[in-house]
């Protein structure tokens, strides 16, 4: 006997549909497909209308509670959102989720869903549905903010008590270098220095940090209660950071005091200050040992500078004689000597007095080997000044030179400064006076030491450079200027269409 | 014609009313709505009878008849008993049956020839039925079912059984029946078709849920369209022709 096994799945034969009498294949519910989506509709538990909330300054929505993010229109994180809205799909299935396109400027989204349920114990259903989406606008409370005028949080006050602001013009370059600025919203130009200001404190100690890392200086934080929620225990505050640049700039002279001049390996008081970076550097024109002075040592023994380049004065050497290495005067202790400067007996004339005196004026220098009898050098005239200094006031006068000589001076400022074929950037300060003296002085200083500008991005100057370079070259009085070469300029970036260009040329 | 009615709100009224071709029994109500739609549809034809069955009104579900006689299970009381017999015709007989099956609606279910029966029942309530009822027993299952009674209702006519009932099954049964079977539903979608309509040769009541495509397949199945063709186009046609030819 065998036993016959039949399909029992195949044979199970057709009934009515119990609500239109269409033929079906039994189910659960015993009703065809478009009788059931007559009877149940699994999408009832979902609203098919929302509002989502957008923020049209910053153009960011509303993710509830209180986040907002960012998103294009039919983006895969705009399609979250939308789903995070739709209250209900926890019930049913989700399958597949698009937009349907609408007019970006209709106000509206519509998003095609298609969503399965079981319905009747048993019975898998699937609908396909849209749901539309109103964009309302909604200010976000940054925007909100800035509308108000009470945008930031924090400010940075910079400041740097002196009349020489050579730091200043230095500090501004490495901001546009390591686009420190970024997330300022405002910068504010102040009497003795400048305010920063930021959305939240964290930006604020960011800027902080660099300034303290970049030059040598001291900050204080304070911060004003502007309100609190005693039941929430929420309290607003608004942070300030103080920061004084130490009070020297380059080409500064200062007088230490005798406790830091033993610190710094027994260099003499009178010092001209180099250059300041994250230290101060110091070197002595007598016997060109250099010292660096950092921002703690600064601030435990503070000084202040005696002379600053509005008093030099121009002399004309009349004679150098380079001091050699084996008559200068070695002790031990002695701290570092420079290798890059030449200690020189230097016989000078006051340029106003050249012809009228025959007395020279003798001083030691460092700049041996710029200098040669001729040329004409910027200095300052200690002894004809009146200098009130407690530590200056220690010394023994009789040490104190006459003369103490700072830089080469290479002609005539505005030939130079015609001749000058780069430019730098500028923070958007509104400044009248960026193009002042001491700015042009800051661009010499530039051209003449070339690790001063390893931290600043120099660019070609297109109005100078399409002149030509050989003409203005020719009007240099003095031919030995220090310039900086076409490889260390960067191409400043210029976004010009076609036609643009032609009405340049037009021109 | 099939009749929608309803038993105190509840469609399933196979579990409240057992209808043959010979007497119906009905459960006693609150109200006597049911037992009223029954009584002018039967019309003096046969008795309509209110009962209860071991104290119960779901005498649909405790007993199994015919026009030949009526089975009620053990504990049916003296007085529900006698009660039956004297409202009864004579010539049905009635019986008590020892069934630890004891909802026999539920796991019989006959015409006025053939009985199905589920498959563990007692042998010895099997011979009770064949010989009260004048019936021929199969032990059988709808769909893969055992409660007969509840899955299929049939008549001297015709047969609704299970929907999932395959096609194979379905030729067995109706072999064995010796009527035309078809799979179908009640109560809008319900499968239990047992107890939610109750069948005799001329008329049908179902659940007021029923939908009018349901009544209709239980309509032409159950042979109760008023305009039949007449006897001469089928029963008489074959052997007209044969005797013309």
């Amino acid at each position: 006997m065998e036993y016959i096994n039949s399909d029992t799945e195949n044979s199970i034969g057709n009934i009515l549909c119990c609500q239109c009498g269409v033929s079906i294949k039994p189910n659960p519910s015993n009703m065809c497909v478009g009788c059931v989506r007559t009877q149940v509709d699994i999408t009832e538990s979902i609203p098919k209308q929302g509002t989502l909330y957008f923020c049209s300054g910053c153009e960011r929505y509303l993710q509830p509670p209180g986040e907002w993010v960012k998103c294009s229109l039919e983006s895969r994180e705009l399609l979250a959102l939308c789903l995070r809205k739709m209250k209900g799909l926890t019930r049913v299935k989700l399958v597949d989720a698009g937009f349907v396109w609408t007019e970006p400027h209709s106000k509206r989204i519509k998003v095609k869903l298609t969503v399965h349920a079981e319905v009747f114990g048993g019975t898998m259903l699937e609908q396909v549905f849209i749901v539309e989406f109103t964009v309302n606008h909604q200010m976000c409370d940054d925007c909100h903010r800035t509308e108000a005028k009470d945008y930031w949080r924090a400010v940075v006050q910079l400041r740097q008590k002196a009349e020489n602001k050579k730091t200043f013009y230095y500090l501004e370059q490495l901001i546009l270098k390591y686009r420190a600025h970024d997330q300022t919203l405002g910068i504010k130009p102040i009497h003795e220095g400048l305010d920063f200001f930021y959305a939240n404190i964290s930006q604020a100690r960011k800027f902080v940090d660099f300034l303290t890392t970049m030059l040598p200086c001291k900050y204080q934080q304070s911060k004003k209660l502007l309100s609190h929620d005693i039941h929430s225990n929420i309290h607003t505050y608004k942070f300030t950071f103080s920061v004084e640049i130490v009070p020297v700039s380059k080409d500064s002279v200062i007088c230490l005091p005798k406790k830091l001049t033993q610190q710094l390996g027994g260099i003499s008081p009178l010092c001209l200050v180099n250059r300041v970076t994250s230290a101060i550097h110091l070197i002595d024109p007598s016997s060109a040992q250099i010292a660096e002075v950092s921002s703690n040592v600064y601030w435990r023994d503070p000084f202040t500078s005696i002379c600053n380049p509005k008093q030099l004065v121009e002399y004309v050497v009349m004679d150098i004689e380079p001091i050699k290495s084996s008559e200068r005067l070695i002790f031990p202790g002695q701290g570092s000597v420079s290798q890059k400067h030449v200690l020189a007996d230097v016989w000078l004339v006051r340029e106003s007095d050249l012809g009228m005196t025959e007395n020279t004026i003798h001083s030691r220098t460092h700049l041996g080997h710029i200098l040669k009898p001729g040329d004409s050098a910027l200095g300052y005239s200690l002894s004809d000044s009146n200098i009130n200094d407690e530590n200056f006031e220690k010394l023994d006068q009789d040490k104190v030179p006459d003369v103490i000589l700072v830089k080469k001076h290479y002609g005539d400022k505005s030939a130079r400064r015609r001749a000058r074929l780069w430019k730098l950037k500028h923070l958007d300060l509104n400044e009248v006076d960026s193009q002042n003296n001491d700015y042009n002085d800051f661009l010499d200083d530039l051209e003449e030491d070339p690790t001063y500008r390893q931290n600043v991005n120099i660019f070609k100057d297109p109005k100078k450079t399409a002149s030509g370079i050989p003409v203005d070259s020719n009007n240099v009085e003095d031919p030995s200027a220090p310039q900086i070469t076409l490889e260390e300029m960067l191409d400043d970036l210029h976004i010009d269409d076609v036609d643009m260009a032609e009405a340049d040329n037009a021109e | 014609m099939a009749i929608r009615v309803q038993f105190e709100n509840n469609n399933e009224i196979g579990v409240f009313s057992k209808l043959t071709n010979a007497y119906c029994l009905v459960g006693i109500g609150g109200s006597e709505n049911f037992y009223s739609v029954f009584e002018a549809e039967m019309n003096d034809v046969i008795p309509v009878v209110h009962c209860s069955l071991a104290g119960c009104r779901i005498v649909g579900r405790m007993c199994v008849g015919n026009k030949n006689g009526l089975l009620v299970p053990n504990s049916t009381t003296d007085t529900e008993l006698q009660h039956l017999r004297n409202s009864l015709p004579d010539s049905v007989k009635v019986q008590r049956v020892e069934e630890r099956l004891s909802a026999l609606g539920n796991v019989i279910t006959c015409n006025d020839y053939v009985a199905l029966v589920h498959p563990d029942l007692d042998r010895e309530t099997e011979e009770i039925l064949a010989d009260n009822l004048n019936v021929e027993v199969f032990r059988q299952t709808v769909a893969s079912n055992v409660l007969v009674g509840s899955y299929c209702a049939f008549s001297n006519q015709g047969g609704l059984v299970h929907p999932h009932t395959s096609t194979q099954d379905m030729d067995e049964l109706a072999s064995l029946l010796q009527v035309p079977l078809v799979a179908g539903t009640i109560n809008r979608g319900s499968e239990v078709i047992g107890a939610g309509m109750v069948v005799n040769d001329w008329s049908v009541f179902c659940g007021m849920d029923t939908t009018s495509t349901e009544i209709s397949v239980i309509e032409s199945i159950f042979k109760l369209n008023e305009a039949q063709p007449a006897a001469i186009t089928t029963t008489m046609r074959a052997s007209l022709i044969d005797s013309m030819a």
